[in-house]
């Protein structure tokens, strides 16, 4: 009796990897996905902190790949390695902050790690020749299977034969002729496939699974680098960027001002990382300070918190600013005018 | 048999299903497992894992301010 082979998916909870997973399963392959959170991931419910979406039906789409696909997802938390990757990328950046071929790289050498780990035969993953402009290329595809460590142990279904072969198709552990040809930047033979397949209520097709893809949050975390005096950063501060609009008045400080009552509570628990401000007169957001104030620079944020609150057409607010040593100074401020708040403050 | 609390409060989810995994990673079959956390969205994401994972969720509640998951870890095969 023939050797049950087993392979590991990396399972990002698009539609690509569905598929490339479905296709590996039908050749009789036991198949375990596994998900890397690396901090920037869209999949986490970070759009379910604002109170607007809470109607919304809030799912990690990984997970729901994993059970539509009946076969276990191990999450595997990447946030502390991922640093390295962001911060040097040996291949650059795409259009914003994203190091996609160095991330796709770096992944794919942590599951070849994990089948070593996990006695698992080899990987697969769902990518497609010529779909994304970084990664995903005939140039670059050799460059994430030599630079990973995998090699021919790094499976393709959905374009493996555009591709060289590979060793489960050497070996016969899945027959070749049954993977795909898809090729380019066109989704609908992916549609079709998963129409085949059953699949109804996937995630939208070519939809980013990354922040670091996202102008405004690639210029939030630059921004945050450059008024710090390191590049490294923590989860919280991966966190902060995805919430509140972000104010800069000054080199010193941003403020991080929630934007409805979901934003405002989530941020209440950073309290006690953060000085924050908010009005004792009126009902208003909560504003966190990223950074150290002057006095002066405290009445400026107190004046531009209070912009946002129920009082800003008020001659006068009070305002409540606390510190991290557990001080407290209240303020009687005039809320600035939108006017005043120059566009250029906002990051 | 014992049982355990898991505070993932704060976290945003994938993060309370991660650390719910590695908890349940080194507990034994039929120890309970109370998972508080304050993302919602935990409340699908962790029995969707425990579903996946042959884990048994007992009971979930919410309150105003936090979501509770009691997991029963069952049989290692669902582990690894």
């Amino acid at each position: 009796m023939s050797k049950q082979r087993k392979a590991v998916s990396l399972i990002s909870g698009g539609l690509d990897s569905l598929l490339a997973t479905k296709v590996i399963l039908d050749q009789g392959i036991h198949v375990e996905g596994i998900n890397f959170f690396t901090g920037f991931c869209v999949e986490g419910h970070t759009h379910a902190i604002r109170k607007q979406d809470k109607d919304k039906v809030k799912r990690n789409n990984a997970l729901w790949s994993a059970e539509q696909l009946g076969i276990k997802l191990h999450i595997v938390d990447v946030i502390e390695e991922y640093k390295d990757v962001l911060l040097n990328p040996k291949h650059g950046y795409g259009q914003n902050m994203n190091p996609c071929l160095d991330c796709k790289g770096f992944m794919v050498k942590k599951a070849v790690e994990w089948i070593k780990e996990n006695d698992f035969d080899f990987i697969i993953t769902g990518e497609v020749v010529g779909q994304r402009p970084m990664s995903q290329r005939k140039e670059t595809m050799p460059i994430i299977q030599q630079e990973s460590g995998a090699g021919d142990l790094l499976l393709r279904p959905l374009c493996a034969k555009n591709l060289p072969e590979t060793l489960p198709e050497r070996e016969g552990w899945v027959d070749r002729e049954k993977l795909l040809d898809f090729s380019g930047r066109t989704r609908k033979p992916q549609m079709a496939l998963a129409k085949e397949f059953n699949f109804e209520g996937y995630a939208t097709p070519a939809g980013g699974c990354c922040f670091l893809t996202d102008k405004n949050y690639s210029d939030k975390l630059v921004d945050m680098w450059q008024h710090r005096s390191s590049r490294d950063y923590e989860l919280d501060d991966l966190m902060m960027l995805k919430v509140g609009r972000h104010i800069r008045p000054n080199d010193n400080f941003k403020m991080i001002v929630g934007r409805e009552q979901g934003e405002n509570k989530f941020m209440e628990g950073y309290r006690k990382m953060y000085p924050y401000i908010h009005s004792i007169s009126h009902n208003g957001p909560l504003t966190l300070i990223d950074g150290t104030m002057s006095e002066e620079d405290a009445v400026l944020a107190a004046r531009i918190a209070a912009r946002f609150g129920q009082g800003r057409d008020d001659e006068e607010v009070e305002m409540a600013v606390n510190y991290l040593d557990g001080t407290k100074t209240i303020l009687k401020v005039k809320p600035m005018s939108k006017e005043e708040i120059l566009k250029a403050w906002y990051v | 048999m014992s049982r355990h609390t898991l505070d993932a409060k704060r976290l945003l989810c994938p993060m309370p299903v991660i650390r719910a995994q590695d908890k349940i990673k080194t507990l034994s079959v039929g120890d309970v497992l109370e998972v508080v956390c304050t993302d919602p969205g935990a409340l699908q994401d962790v029995p969707a894992w425990c579903r996946i994972n042959g884990h048994k969720v007992l009971e979930t509640k919410t309150t105003d301010d936090e979501v509770f998951i009691i997991i029963e870890v069952m049989a290692a095969e669902g582990m690894k």
